[in-house]
């Protein structure tokens, strides 16, 4: 540090850096924290057949009763709810499931992507990675229902397999559990790709001349530096895909069948079929706490990550 | 700039190790007609070098003139465009790097930064398949022998750049290779640990019996470290002998200019007879007279080297029997500690010749200064005839 920053500790510029720091943990405060709170408290409140459909809603007209009457009209009764009827519990753990499984399938295909991509000459890299963002262009919704075209028993890839003779009959993948797959590795792909790509793209040539100076095949290699050097990738990347992918609404309702289970499709159904706010908020607030781990692990290992980048 | 063939040791310090000198020596490492091209570019042009069993070898040159991608070479990352790498008479040719029985240490380290001090210098060793307990104490050995016992457990981060440098030399030794590669070894370390390290270098190789071939820009550290240099300049292998011959013999001017400090007089033969040769210099105009029996040619272009330690410089006449007598004005002195530097502006000329004089006392006056008219002159066999 030179004496000129030194001038930095001075009143001012402490105000000056609070100020600085106040606007993203406003927005946060208003964008993230108070919704949070409102879909807690409807958690809490019972469902009527009302507008808005829950009680109580606080009635400031009656002064400190009124905000007695409010308080005492909150209960945790959704929440046994939700451990009672079987349909939740199993649509937290068919997500957990189907997210898992897809994590893990956008992993197996997003390596050999991204080793590809950060091994192919320099000039090329920007042109693949531009291919990898370019779906980001389109709107998830469209793309998703272009793989209705696809999966369908007469889409494109029936009558691709039916022409080419490989079938004889069309496949029904189509609202099935494997079109959820499908549709899921697809969208989070990029989200897997690009830390891979990043972590492997910093990755040392002459530690793998090294390895293999010291006697280590390449096919060795990749496990004893490459993969363990890549690993903040991939630990990223699979963070990156399991915790949108587990409260998922848009693909399992779109390609999956009645029989797949996923929390963000309850959720709406209890939302907007049944007109249960209480019961849906409730079922939103546990997913957060279920996600809460997870995204918990995340952030204290990036920021182990950007400590040891220092 | 042909290669000498046979060279006479004629260096000033006697080695009794000089397998180079025995025809009937079989060499460890040879290259055969090596050439290497990157597209249109001659990386390695048509180099031939034998480097024996227990030989320090340095290959010294500025970057880019092929040292590194010729020791690649022998590492077996990279393939020769033409001719024939051999290590103990077999050829290395299709033999991949991870099987060939030579150890490089990189010039960035190369630490695995995701293994402890111990697994680094492990590594090699589990690739062979040792069992686990002599892995143990191979590692424990070499950490010893780098002085590097109570840092095992640390990871490459934790570590100060000497002691990188040590992990680094202590893995290429673990499994005690046929040859050591040592790419710019000491480039990152200061100085005085870089001297330092040099000592220990030989120390260990000596007491090993390994052969080390090390690719360097720094001469001091060919000259310190190596039984024979070999001199690359555009691919080519320029000269190759003792440092004690590439100091006092070399083969050209870019050698003589390359290493250490040197004065060029350019001139013409103008006769020779009875071991010596009469130059008619350009600039300074003037005669000399050098020590030569290769028979040079009257008229023959001639390049006369003369190094600053070997001319003399004074204030009065020089005595009768001097030779290769110059006049000039005193144009800088620089006072290095063990040596006084001056550099002299010959009479008539653009000329300025570089005088070293060794301060052999504390107390002695420099009886030279700024402005001085002197004398410089040197004996015929001081200076080097360079025809190319």
């Amino acid at each position: 540090m030179t004496d000129a920053a030194l001038p930095a500790r001075d009143g001012a510029s402490v105000w000056r850096r609070r100020a600085l720091i106040a606007v993203p943990y406003l927005w946060l405060l208003v964008l993230f924290l108070a919704p949070f709170f409102i879909v807690l408290k409807i958690s809490l409140s019972d469902t009527v057949i009302a507008q808005p459909p829950y009680e109580p809603v606080l009635d400031l007209a009656n002064g400190w009763q009124g905000v007695k009457d409010w308080w005492a009209g909150l209960d945790l009764e959704n929440y046994g709810l939700l451990f009672e009827d079987e349909i939740y519990w199993r649509s937290y753990l068919s997500s957990l499931k189907i997210a898992a499984i897809s994590t893990f399938l956008a992993l197996l295909i997003a390596y050999p992507m991204a080793y590809g991509m950060a091994r192919a000459p320099k000039s090329l890299r920007p042109t693949l990675l531009m291919a990898v963002i370019l779906p980001f262009w389109t709107s998830l919704l469209i793309r998703v229902y272009a793989w209705i075209g696809i999966l369908n028993p007469e889409g494109l890839l029936n009558q691709l397999l039916l022409g080419v003779g490989l079938i004889s009959e069309p496949l029904y993948i189509m609202n099935t559990e494997t079109a959820v797959y499908i549709g899921i590795v697809y969208s989070y792909l990029p989200f897997m790709v690009l830390p891979l790509y990043s972590s492997l793209e910093k990755l040392d040539d002459t530690l793998l001349e090294a390895a293999a100076d010291l006697g280590s095949p390449p096919w060795k290699s990749f496990w004893q530096i490459t993969f363990p050097l890549s690993l903040p990738g991939v630990i990223a990347g699979c963070f990156l895909v399991f915790i949108p992918a587990v409260g998922e609404f848009v693909i399992p309702d779109l390609l999956g069948g009645s029989e797949t289970l996923m929390i963000g499709k309850t959720l709406y159904n209890e939302f907007f079929l049944n007109r249960d706010w209480p019961v849906s908020s409730a079922l939103a607030v546990l997913l957060l706490l279920v996600l809460v781990v997870p995204i918990a692990l995340y952030n204290n290992i990036q920021a182990r990550e950007l400590e040891a980048a220092k | 700039m042909a290669q000498k063939p046979a060279q006479k040791a004629l260096g000033p310090i006697r080695r009794s190790f000089a397998p180079w000198l025995d025809p009937s020596a079989v060499p460890l490492i040879r290259f055969e007609k090596v050439v290497k091209k990157f597209g249109d570019f001659t990386a390695v042009d048509d180099v031939s070098l034998d480097i024996h069993q227990r030989e320090f070898f340095s290959l010294l040159g500025p970057s880019g003139c092929g040292k590194t991608t010729l020791m690649r070479m022998l590492a077996g990352f990279e393939q020769p465009t033409s001719g024939r790498i051999l290590l103990a008479g077999q050829d290395l040719a299709g033999t991949p790097p991870y099987r060939r029985p030579v150890n490089m240490m990189f010039q960035s380290y190369a630490l695995f930064p995701h293994m402890t001090v111990e697994q680094n210098v492990g590594f090699g060793l589990k690739q062979d398949g040792l069992p686990k307990p002599e892995i143990a104490d191979r590692v424990k050995e070499m950490l010893k022998l780098v002085k590097l016992e109570p840092f095992a457990t640390r990871k490459p981060h934790q570590l100060s750049g000497g002691q990188r440098q040590r992990v680094a030399l202590a893995r290429s030794l673990a499994k005690r290779p046929k040859v050591l590669l040592l790419d710019e070894p000491l480039g990152a370390l200061d100085k005085k640990l870089r001297e330092e390290t040099q000592f220990e270098l030989m120390d260990l190789q000596m007491e090993l019996g390994l052969t080390f071939l090390i690719v360097t820009h720094d001469q001091e550290e060919a000259m310190t470290v190596s039984d024979r240099i070999g001199v690359m300049n555009h691919g080519k292998l320029v000269q190759v002998a003792t440092p004690g011959d590439i100091y006092e013999q070399p083969n050209c001017r870019y050698v003589a200019d390359f290493i250490g400090n040197i004065n060029l007089f350019e001139g013409t033969v103008a006769g020779s007879g009875g071991g010596e040769v009469r130059i008619s210099g350009e600039d300074p105009a003037g005669d000399f007279v050098a020590a030569s029996d290769a028979g040079l040619e009257a008229g023959a272009k001639v390049t006369l080297a003369v190094r600053p330690e070997k001319m003399r410089i004074s204030i009065e006449a020089p005595p009768a029997d001097a030779r290769n007598v110059l006049k000039g004005e005193v144009w800088d002195i620089a006072y290095m500690g063990d040596w006084t530097v001056v550099l002299v502006k010959i009479d008539g000329s653009e000329k300025v010749v570089r005088v070293s004089r060794a301060n052999m006392t504390r107390t002695e006056a420099q009886p030279i200064a700024w402005d001085d008219r002197v004398h410089v002159w040197f004996a015929p066999d001081a200076g080097v005839v360079l025809t190319s």
